[in-house]
């Protein structure tokens, strides 16, 4: 690793680490978009970094179609497809407390660090040392978030972090993979969001909320 | 040898006599931010000389942990001054009689015996506070711990003067991830620690609503003066533990030579002033938390220190 990149990709982990702590931490669900929408640019930021590195025009190109999708067109397409009461509350219902939430989120940290160095140990010495355990934390503390939070929007933030997680740590083993494969997983992830979206606004319309937990019985229509 | 002792002195001094004026500076700044006029810049020498010209009362029911306690909380500050690098490049006189450990338990030590005093007069607000203050310290002191720990497992010491160059050699090193997360952690704590905005209101005067202030509410006269000097000046450590051992140690002197005392007093003033500004910042921009959202602030910074030792071993440990 030549230079200041190495230590900036290094930076972009470790910032994007600390946004998956807190989409686990924070409350609001406004405020859960906002630490995704960070985590997405610190991802974005090692693609290029890591372009940068290898010397690989992909990631460049990947890194610009992540940049156009995650920070800018899926929170305006939850921004106006989502209604607008769910997007402003402020106490998101968990299952755990604060704390307690944060401190196993730091033992999946320590886990993934475990489990990359494995993984690590059997990939090729080129791979940038600290994206596949961070990428590993990532996917793993966004299946975290899915599990402790019980509102809707946050959940599908919980899933898009796994996806970030995912591709943080698989641009580190394969820097060439075909572009093709980048976009239909770009378009995946869209598409996702906006079923994911217009389900929750169904959902919203027929029950009044979408606080998973008081969804758990199946209520049919009376028969006639 | 008389020159590096010469050093520490002025070292001292220069906390002693400027932590004052900060405090001021950071008073004002956030007033006017607010779009008030506020207090003058010196109006904190102005407070200290009126209390030293007080006369003290000291209630019948309490004892000598409560006359000793003021000394204490002034003298604590001053001698970890002399342990950290204030002014200067290279390690003085009794820069290896402790490390950041020693020094922390120091301080820790003059807000043990704050907290003891203001139980002591059975005033029924000190003990309140002095609870309180507690409660933010035990939450914080593990804190400090993992960011000293994480700081000497990068650097291979906590010798603060070993610690400060360590980020900038090479200089890129200043950008690991492991540093940045640990300055973010360490601000967090200096926040707790000193009661400031997010954690508790320094101007704030409603008894029942305060948490670092109320410990010297019992206080008069040359107590009074002392304990707020002290406060003073335990901020002022803080932050130049922050600026010039864990953030970059730029502007420091050099050499032993006066003429670069004297610009680097001028250069770390210019960093703590940029450090308040930020302050000023995050002050005018937060609202104070509820007591019990307290634990949560600081679990927060727990994480970020533990974020930061585990992204050193994700950086480094197979690199």
């Amino acid at each position: 690793m030549s230079g200041v990149l190495g230590p900036l990709n290094d930076l972009a982990g470790g910032l994007f680490l600390l946004n998956a702590f807190a989409m686990v931490a924070t409350r609001q669900v406004r405020g859960c978009m906002r630490f995704f929408i960070w985590q997405s640019i610190c991802l974005v930021a090692s693609a290029a970094l890591i372009g940068g590195i290898t010397g690989t025009a992909e990631l460049f190109i990947v890194a610009a179609i992540n940049l156009l999708t995650k920070p800018v067109i899926i929170p305006l397409l939850l921004r106006r497809s989502v209604p607008q009461d769910i997007q402003t509350r402020r106490e998101i219902v968990q299952v755990l407390t604060v704390p307690s939430a944060l401190l196993s989120a730091l033992v999946i940290a320590v886990f993934s660090y475990f489990a990359g160095r494995t993984l690590l140990s059997a990939a090729a010495p080129l791979v940038p040392a600290a994206n596949v355990p961070i990428g590993i934390a990532g996917l793993l503390l966004g299946a975290f978030t899915i599990t402790v939070r019980r509102e809707a929007v946050p959940q599908l933030f919980g899933l898009m972090a796994m996806e970030n997680g995912a591709f943080y740590a698989g641009m580190a083993f394969a820097p060439d993979l075909p572009l093709i494969a980048e976009v239909a997983a770009a378009f995946d992830a869209l598409i996702i969001v906006l079923l994911v979206a217009i389900l929750t606004r169904a959902i919203h319309e027929r029950v009044g909320t979408t606080e998973v937990s008081s969804l758990t019985t199946l209520k049919e229509e009376p028969r006639q | 040898m008389i020159a590096h002792l010469l050093y520490n002195l002025v070292q001292v001094a220069f906390v002693m006599g400027l932590s004052p004026l900060f405090a001021g500076i950071l008073n004002r700044a956030r007033e006017m931010v607010q779009s008030k006029r506020g207090p003058s810049i010196f109006q904190p020498y102005r407070d200290l000389a009126k209390l030293f010209h007080k006369d003290e009362v000291i209630s019948e029911e309490s004892s000598w942990i409560f006359r000793v306690t003021p000394y204490l909380v002034f003298v604590t500050p001053v001698f970890v001054t002399l342990l950290i690098p204030v002014l200067t490049r290279f390690p003085l006189f009794f820069a290896f009689a402790g490390d950041m450990l020693a020094a922390g338990s120091v301080l820790a030590l003059g807000g043990f015996f704050a907290a003891l005093a203001a139980i002591d007069t059975t005033n029924p607000y000190g003990p309140m506070g002095a609870s309180r203050t507690r409660m933010v310290s035990f939450l914080a002191e593990p804190i400090f711990m993992i960011v000293f720990f994480t700081v000497s497992f990068v650097a291979g010491s906590t010798i603060p003067y070993i610690v400060q160059t360590r980020w900038i050699t090479p200089p890129a090193s200043f950008f690991e991830p492991v540093h940045i997360l640990l300055l973010l952690s360490f601000l967090m704590i200096i926040l707790a620690e000193n009661g400031r905005i997010p954690v508790d209101n320094p101007s704030g005067h409603f008894e029942l609503a305060m948490i670092d202030e109320s410990k010297g509410l019992e206080y008069s006269g040359r107590g009074a003066a002392l304990m707020k000097w002290g406060g003073y000046m335990k901020f002022t450590v803080l932050l130049i533990v922050f600026l010039n051992v864990l953030l970059h140690p730029w502007g420091l002197a050099a050499t032993l030579a006066p003429a670069q005392a004297l610009v680097a007093i001028l250069l770390v003033s210019v960093k703590i002033l940029g450090f308040l500004a930020v302050l000023v910042i995050i002050e005018s921009s937060l609202a104070k938390l509820r007591l019990f959202r307290i634990s949560e602030f600081l679990t927060a910074s727990f994480i970020i220190a533990v974020a930061a030792m585990i992204s050193q071993l994700f950086t480094g440990g197979a690199a």
